[in-house]
């Protein structure tokens, strides 16, 4: 296979701790390598910045709520479709965009790997069908756990290795990444049109509260030893004075420790925890609780976060938490699409405007961007959008930006038309802190590739990982403007991705070679928890049981299986 | 011996039973008996083993008979005839898997074609509907598990979707539904007493045409406003006594079907019945489900959506997608005649459209992929027999809550003959090498060792 160089630009690696070294990098059939022969192809780099490819950890990128978001929203669609050329595929969509878009627009950026954030196990073929025609990029999916019957009835019964089982097989039936958990509880109330908004609101029926779910689910996810941590977006996001719900939740995690041969040493993420950060106790007195919550963060390092930064657009909330989204559209009385999913979850879908001139989007705006700048630890500390519920994953260039300049960020905060009211209730205009393309590197690449599971594989530089290197246009050691920050990051010189060359001078010029990432987890048989798959099938689900399990063959053409093994 | 079959999906209509069990025969070529299917489904694989199925494709000749070609030619003529054309209508796919319905848009990419579905005929207004008021919804299980109020409107599932009642919605008991249909109430809405309507806890028959006064009267009535003393022909007693039942449910859901989406008012009638599901969940949960006929439609909706983002009505033919209802829908591209070709794939236009937009496919160089003989494949200029999808083959398929459920291969096709996967497959291939291009979507061999 073919041998690359890239030669002589500023390198940001934290895995192997570079930070900013000319150096060069070797590529030899899809792996970094010391050193390569003089027949391979020289990329120069000089002047400029290289990195790994970056990792996304939380976007809602495949799927049916995604699509229903696509077909619903025609109006995404307007003046930015695109016709395929030279061997490429048609483009289109900005919230939502199309797969082909979704694929090529990551690329562009430098991000070769994705984690689909919520996966409803029944529509599991159908997320699997979109991330086959997604191009370029790795990707896994979550399947989501919180307010499955089969978790509810185990964990009232503190039954862990029925637990534990139950996610292998889920995991195995689905072809999920991992434990995902969104709006523990309340999801499942949210069947009677009910929601639970503290970690203490008993889930209707089953009688078990959201706090014994997230603490059964993490102890099962160390039981299984799974490469990513349990993934929660906890309850009552979204409502002023929540953040005390967030560190509630947060509290769950104590007591717990990474058990895994993954490197991971977190035992709880938390997603886009801006949504989860809001003092006040209504909309005229909202403000920021970025400081209550970051300092828990910092102090605790068994906790992963990522960012979910508002970036300012119109764009398409979609989620499993079913009666936020119903909330939402009584807010802002924008088109609502719901989908309740039997004995597992739900999700809402509405269309949003974070407007800058409304002084809660300004707010939470700079709460976004606070939590990245009071993390005291960038590898636990990931930036997201949590595509498309804060904006769209194409402005990740533009949050760059406002992290690392100060300039950048106030020339927006103080434009708000309310920006005196917002800089009241947030703490973003006394932070002076700018970031550096090595803590960008962290936040961005091998942060969330550790987090995942996946830090020997994705998310660095060093030998004997995957090749997936990116040039960016922009001299670390020259002066730049922040403009230029966020011109870098939106089309790359080059992406290699897995030893492929597919993005040169901000292009895709080749469609890769793309994986899906799954876990096989291995248990013991476990004929308890067979029987009661069984029966669930046989009385309560409209699908049969043999009809249930995603078939690699078609769904997963190039699979990347991680196998965990606890038959001991 | 004959073996079994079993958790075979059916391929009829959207409710896209999958536990059916067949028996077929020894050498696993016929089928001989097909086990919890309704009627129509059980006949559909009963026919699949009938003796007068054609199975190579045929041209038809200068004095209207036809004459057998071979897959060969018929590839050449399908791939030529999409190749020269200029705008080139696609249509159909709702009885194709979402895999040759994949290729399908790979062919309309490359030649600038339009794919429509056979919602342009059925459920396009409800997907128009949803673009413009969203839609509560769940899938079929969360009915037979939570809801008590169940609600039939302009459909009838006692024909056309004649297992609906008994699998999902009115007779099952699910796991908060133990007393079965005792413990639901069933109401009707049709101009006509149907077999559905028959069953009924509260059966209300409307004027024709008017489920958009009815429905607005539901949403005064829900608020507890004034009515009028009869609306569409319902006295206003009755039209308070149907929203109290609606509002005192735990859950409910509206089931609605071509009454209301192809009669008068169309997609304003879904966007008023939406619109009654999002009031009554002010007071309790309610959901709104649309009936959908072919059992992969659904599938094509979705496909289309995570390709180009639009549901149906896709026009290709500048390179991007546009979308516009009425503009780029087949009825009105055929009756303004700016089409140049036709290929209809796993449906039935000439049953289906108006005598003037049949009488164009007939007109245009045109070809019909369709296992069987119907109308369309005999005004079309070349018929092309394929397996049968979910019987000859298996594939992804979508039911009409947008589970996507693998449909089975059971018994092996006609010697020789093509599934619209493979077909389709090879006209794309073949018209990539008419245009000199790479196969879109693919590296090529050079791009993938990256020189």
């Amino acid at each position: 296979m073919a041998e690359y160089l890239i030669r002589n630009g500023f390198v940001f690696d934290p895995v192997t701790g570079v930070k900013g070294d000319r150096k060069d990098i070797a590529v030899k059939d899809g792996k970094i390598v010391d050193s390569v022969s003089s027949s391979a192809k020289v990329y120069d780099a000089s002047g400029k910045t290289v990195m790994a490819g970056a990792v996304e950890i939380h976007a809602h990128v495949a799927g049916p709520k995604v699509n229903e978001g696509r077909n619903y929203r025609p109006e995404d669609k307007l003046f930015n479709a695109r016709a395929g050329t030279n061997g490429l595929r048609t483009t289109g969509g900005f919230s939502i965009p199309t797969t082909f878009k979704t694929g090529y627009a990551y690329a562009q950026m430098g991000y070769t790997v994705a984690m689909e954030a919520a996966m409803p196990p029944l529509y599991a073929r159908h997320v699997h069908e979109e991330i086959r025609d997604t191009p370029i990029i790795d990707e896994g999916a979550l399947p989501v756990f919180g307010n499955n019957w089969f978790v509810l009835e185990y964990l009232k019964n503190n039954e862990l290795e029925n637990t534990a089982a139950y996610i292998a097989w889920l995991l195995r039936a689905s072809k999920g990444y991992g434990v995902k958990v969104v709006n523990p509880g309340g999801t499942e109330a949210w069947g009677w049109g009910l929601n639970c908004l503290s970690v203490n609101d008993p889930v209707p029926y089953f009688d078990i509260t959201p706090a014994q779910i997230v603490k059964g689910l993490i102890e099962a996810n160390e039981y299984l030893g799974l490469p990513h941590s349990m993934h929660i977006h906890a309850n009552n996001l979204g409502n002023p004075g929540n953040y005390t719900t967030t560190l509630d939740t947060f509290r769950l995690n104590e007591g717990f420790a990474a058990n895994n041969r993954f490197g991971r040493e977190q035992t709880m993420h938390h997603t886009h925890v801006q949504f989860h950060s809001y003092g006040g106790d209504n909309w005229g007195n909202f403000e920021s609780k970025s400081d209550a919550i970051m300092d828990y963060v910092n102090a605790h390092p068994t906790l992963t976060i990522d960012t979910g930064n508002v970036t300012l657009d119109e764009t398409t909330t979609m989620t499993a938490d079913g009666p936020f989204e119903h909330h939402l559209t009584e807010l802002n009385h924008l088109k609502w699409a719901n989908v309740d999913v039997e004995l597992e979850t739900a999700a809402g879908i509405v269309p949003y405007v974070y407007s800058p001139d409304i002084k809660v989007c300004a707010i939470q705006w700079a709460i976004g961007l606070e939590l990245a700048l009071l993390a005291t630890d960038p590898m636990r500390c990931f930036i997201t959008t949590d595509h498309p519920n804060a904006g769209p994953f194409t402005r990740y260039p533009r949050i760059i930006k406002w992290l690392m300049s100060k300039d950048a960020r106030e020339e927006r905060l103080t434009t708000f038309k309310h920006a005196d009211k917002v800089i009241s209730a947030t703490h973003l205009h006394g932070i002076d802190r700018e970031l550096t393309f090595y803590e960008i590197a962290q936040m961005t690449r091998a942060g969330p590739a550790k987090a995942l599971g996946l830090k020997d594989v994705y998310g660095g530089l060093a030998p004997g990982m995957d090749a997936d290197v990116v040039i960016y246009d922009i001299n670390p050691e020259a002066p730049f403007t922040p403009d230029q920050i966020e011109q870098a990051f939106s089309a790359a010189t080059l992406v290699i991705k897995t030893g492929v060359p597919v993005v040169e001078n901000g292009t895709v010029i080749n469609n890769g070679n793309k994986r899906t990432l799954w876990v096989d987890a291995k248990v013991n048989e476990n004929p308890q928890v067979l029987r009661d798959v069984e029966e669930k099938f046989l009385k309560y689900y409209s699908v049969s049981l043999n009809n249930y399990e995603v078939q690699g063959h078609h769904y997963i053409p190039n699979p990347y299986a991680i196998e965990v093994d606890v038959t001991q | 011996m004959a073996k079994t079959v079993t958790d075979v999906s059916c391929p009829f209509c959207g409710a896209l039973c999958d536990d059916l069990e067949v028996t077929i025969s020894d050498d696993g070529t016929k089928v001989l008996e097909v086990f919890n299917a309704c009627a129509v489904g059980s006949q559909k694989f009963l026919h699949s083993a009938s003796s007068d199925r054609v199975t190579r494709p045929r041209m038809r000749q200068e004095d209207g008979s036809y004459k057998e070609v071979t897959y060969d030619e018929a590839v050449e003529y399908t791939a030529q005839m999409l190749a020269k054309a200029k705008k080139p209508l696609m249509y159909g796919w709702s009885n194709a898997n979402c895999e040759a319905q994949s290729v399908g848009h790979e062919i309309a990419e490359i030649v600038g074609g339009i794919v429509d579905n056979t919602a342009t005929v059925c459920h396009g207004p409800s997907l128009i509907a949803i673009q413009d008021v969203g839609i509560p919804s769940c899938t079929l299980g969360e009915i037979k598990n939570r809801a008590d109020v169940v609600i039939f409107w302009g459909c009838n599932p006692a024909h056309a979707h004649p297992r609906h009642l008994s699998k999902y919605s009115i007779f099952p008991r699910g796991f908060f539904t133990g007393k079965g249909h005792k413990g639901r109430k069933m109401i009707v809405v049709d101009p006509r007493n149907t077999d559905t309507m028959k069953m009924a806890d509260i059966g209300l028959q409307l004027e024709q045409g008017r489920d958009y006064e009815l429905l607005s009267a539901l949403r005064v009535a829900i608020r507890g406003e004034e009515l009028p003393d009869t609306v569409a022909g319902i006295p206003k007693e009755r039209i308070y006594e149907t929203a109290e039942v609606m509002k005192n449910g735990r859950f409910g859901v509206i089931f609605f079907g071509m009454g209301v989406t192809q009669s008068l008012g169309k997609n304003h009638n879904i966007d008023n019945a939406i619109m009654v599901t999002k009031d009554l969940n002010e007071y309790t949960k309610f959901a709104i489900i649309a009936m959908r006929g072919h059992y992969n439609v659904t599938g094509s909706g979705q496909v289309l959506g995570w390709q180009y983002g639009f549901p149906f009505a896709t026009d290709l033919s500048r390179g991007f997608a546009r979308y516009n209802p009425g503009e780029t829908t087949s009825n009105d591209l055929l009756r303004r005649g700016e089409l140049d070709a036709v290929l209809v794939v796993a449906s039935d236009p000439g049953s289906h459209f108006p005598i003037s937009s049949v009488k164009e496919i007939a007109r245009l160089p045109s070809v019909a992929i369709v296992p069987d003989i119907n109308p369309t494949s005999e005004i079309s200029q070349l018929h092309v027999p394929v397996a049968i999808n979910a019987i000859e083959t298996g594939g992804c398929c979508y039911r009409m809550d947008n589970v996507p459920i693998e449909t089975r291969k059971v018994v092996e096709p006609p010697e020789g003959m093509l599934t619209d996967l493979e077909f389709l497959s090879r006209v794309r291939d073949r018209i990539n090498e008419i245009k000199g291009k790479a196969r879109i979507g693919v590296p090529t061999a050079a791009q993938a060792q990256g020189a």
